[in-house]
């Protein structure tokens, strides 16, 4: 019988497993212990919001805190991977991307290709992302597009408990880069999560909910609001088939398509911006290769193309909601030529 | 603690060291004097950066390093490539985007690299290799390998924040590193003199805490020198060191440029203060190598650099299903 435990603690758990079953696995990043050189405790944060608490006590060799230097220490850990080890490196926000983008898409993500396929980097580089904290314009994004664009890189984004252990566990296991996305207004999420390891496949879909009236593909929190809009839209006599891809690199297009080809209707759920999003490149992947398949317009369901606002009544705004993934789900079934 | 070692006799080297040290330069010399050649004849896709009057560097700070040692370079990196031991066969091959080239086609001047041999790649980014380095000298810490990491960048990286975020990051983790910062003059076309605010970029070095030194470029036995106390010190868990190396390059930034913003300074190097002149003339006077034996490297390394074009003009291209493949490791 599984327990309960957090997003949060399943984080944890699947790093501190690894850790002691391969000595090459280390952990770096900004507080991830807290307290380093100062008077007081050490392990004092264990990361911003308290993810890596624990590890370093646990080992202490392989826990370590960095300057705010995204650049160098998010470098180190790639050049480390390259020497052998397995580093699980923290980039606090995603958003700090800005200061340390050179050294994740054209050095880790290039070796293999640009060396030939002589090269080998497994790092890790968990990352926070997502609006809902009243965080404002520089700590809520959700870049997720901008990773998954770049080729040499693959991108996981849990949505709950049990994936964040399982995708987390297989992407430290995994030979090549890995940004594995935590959304942050899951961290205090409880769900069901076996003790013991366990790994999930990149690339495989997890269909949520079946249904055959809608598909809706939803990411990382989305997922939870897509449910929440399916239990409504069902009460109204629509069974909307909820999909989340679990990882955006690779995608699992395989699964998304064979549900459309079932339902005849798409609706893309996604809280970034819509230019060149995940809701866009899923929607036009389907466009192109289940078009046949198709009863209504695609419709994509996102936050705005604006920065994320602090005041909570606008950032509410900028979140979708179920009631708009609802709205967009009778757009697409009520659609009439 | 900036300051210019004093020249010393070359006692601690032995005639094999020496002829090694020799071979490696003329290596360079060639192979950079014959691309200068190929890429102006039209048949070199691209563009390159040419490490021609920068030899001593690269031969001087790998003289003491082995395989379980990595570098990270430039995108003026092939010095630093056969100085770690790549061969050259394959580095000519890539440059022409053949088959058969270090990267099999795919990398091409400026990410010329073989990890077997610690050669963690040229860089297309200014100042991209200072972090990475810093991973590796990590991975050797925690390791405990005995290995260092050397990170060659120039004075146009020297200005990157990559660079001297990676400088503290060194110093505070006492990792076994080693930062050479290659002065030639230029970043491009901009000059050094005015783009770094320090007199030299080894002052920096006081600003992260650990020792800067400064060596003269063309002199291979100074080079030499400076990077062995660095290297001793980093391998005994004393931390890293920052070397700035002086000099100047032969050609211009890249293949093509016309170089409009230097003054003759080339000629007066080529003929005054050349590594390799300078070198012959050293071991030669002290008895220490005979011209015979120099003369015969430089034929040796005349037909294996000719060879090498010889070779990559008759490889095959890349096959198209290449272009898909080592993205990942798998997906």
């Amino acid at each position: 019988m599984a327990r309960s435990i957090t997003y949060r603690e399943a984080i944890n758990e699947a790093i501190a497993q690894e850790m002691a079953r391969d000595e090459r696995v280390i952990v770096m990043g900004e507080d991830n212990v807290g307290g380093t050189g100062a008077p007081g405790e050490m392990d004092a944060w264990g990361g911003v919001l308290g993810v890596t608490k624990g590890l370093w006590g646990k080992f202490p060799d392989r826990v370590m805190d960095t300057p705010i230097s995204e650049s160098a220490f998010v470098g180190a850990a790639i050049g480390a991977a390259t020497g052998g080890l397995r580093p699980v490196v923290e980039l606090m926000f995603i958003d700090f991307l800005g200061v340390c983008f050179d050294q994740i898409f054209n050095q880790a993500a290039k070796f293999r290709y640009m060396f030939g396929g002589k090269a080998v980097t497994p790092v890790v580089v968990r990352t926070m992302w997502g609006a809902g904290l009243r965080a404002a314009a520089q700590h809520s994004q959700s870049l997720l597009p901008w990773v998954t664009h770049v080729p040499g890189l693959k991108v996981a984004a849990p949505s709950n408990p049990y994936d964040a252990k399982g995708l987390l566990i297989q992407a430290i296991r995994d030979d090549d880069p890995v940004i594995f996305a935590e959304h942050k207004m899951l961290y205090d999420v409880a769900g069901e999560v076996p003790e013991e390891s366990y790994t999930i496949p990149f690339g495989e879909a997890n269909v949520v909910r079946e249904g055959g009236d809608v598909t809706i593909v939803a990411i990382g929190r989305m997922v939870n609001t897509a449910l929440e809009a399916a239990t409504e839209l069902a009460s109204s006599g629509v069974e909307a088939e909820v999909i989340d891809p679990r990882t955006t690199s690779p995608l699992d297009l395989d699964t998304i398509i064979e549900s459309v080809e079932n339902t005849g209707r798409l609706v893309v759920v996604d809280e970034s911006n819509p230019r060149c999003s995940l809701a866009s490149d899923i929607a036009g992947l389907i466009a192109q290769e289940a078009f046949g398949a198709l009863r209504g317009p695609i419709q994509m369901v996102t936050g705005p193309h604006t920065p994320v606002p602090f005041a909570d009544s606008l950032e509410d705004l900028f979140i979708p909601d179920a009631a708009r993934i609802t709205g967009a789900v009778k757009t697409a079934v009520d659609w009439k030529k | 603690m900036t300051g210019t070692l004093t020249q010393k006799p070359s006692t601690e080297l032995t005639p094999d060291a020496l002829l090694d040290a020799y071979r490696v330069m003329r290596t360079i010399r060639d192979f950079e004097e014959r691309v200068h050649e190929e890429f102006a004849s039209g048949d070199i896709p691209g563009f390159v950066h040419l490490y021609a009057g920068e030899e001593a560097s690269a031969a001087g700070i790998c003289a003491h390093l082995t395989d379980r040692d990595a570098i990270a370079s430039t995108h003026r990196g092939h010095g630093h490539c056969i100085a770690k031991g790549v061969d050259i066969q394959g580095m000519m091959a890539e440059i022409y985007g053949r088959a058969t080239g270090s990267c099999r086609g795919k990398g091409g001047s400026m990410h010329i690299a073989d990890l077997s041999k610690g050669m963690l790649g040229a860089n297309g980014i200014v100042g991209g290799g200072p972090p990475l380095i810093c991973g590796r000298a990590l991975a050797s810490k925690i390791k405990g390998d005995g290995g260092v990491a050397v990170a060659f960048f120039g004075d146009g990286a020297s200005n990157q924040g990559t660079t001297l975020e990676s400088l503290n990051l060194a110093s505070i983790w006492n990792l076994p590193a080693i930062f050479v910062a290659e002065n030639n003059g230029y970043a491009e076309a901009t000059s050094s003199t005015w783009s770094v605010a320090t007199d030299d970029i080894a002052d920096r070095a006081a600003a992260f805490g650990m020792p800067g030194v400064i060596v003269d470029g063309f002199d291979f036995f100074a080079v030499h020198e400076a990077a062995g106390e660095a290297v001793a010190r980093a391998r005994e868990g004393g931390g890293p060191t920052l070397i700035e190396v002086k000099f100047t390059r032969y050609f211009g930034h890249f293949e093509g440029d016309q170089q409009l913003y230097r003054a003759d300074e080339v000629r007066h190097a080529r003929e005054n203060l050349d590594c390799l002149k300078v070198f012959r003339a050293r071991v030669t006077a002290a008895d220490q190598l005979t011209d015979a034996q120099l003369d015969q490297i430089d034929a040796e390394v005349a037909t294996a650099v000719d060879a090498s074009v010889v070779a990559a003009k008759a490889a095959p291209r890349p096959d198209p299903g290449d272009l898909l493949t080592d993205v990942y490791v798998s997906y």
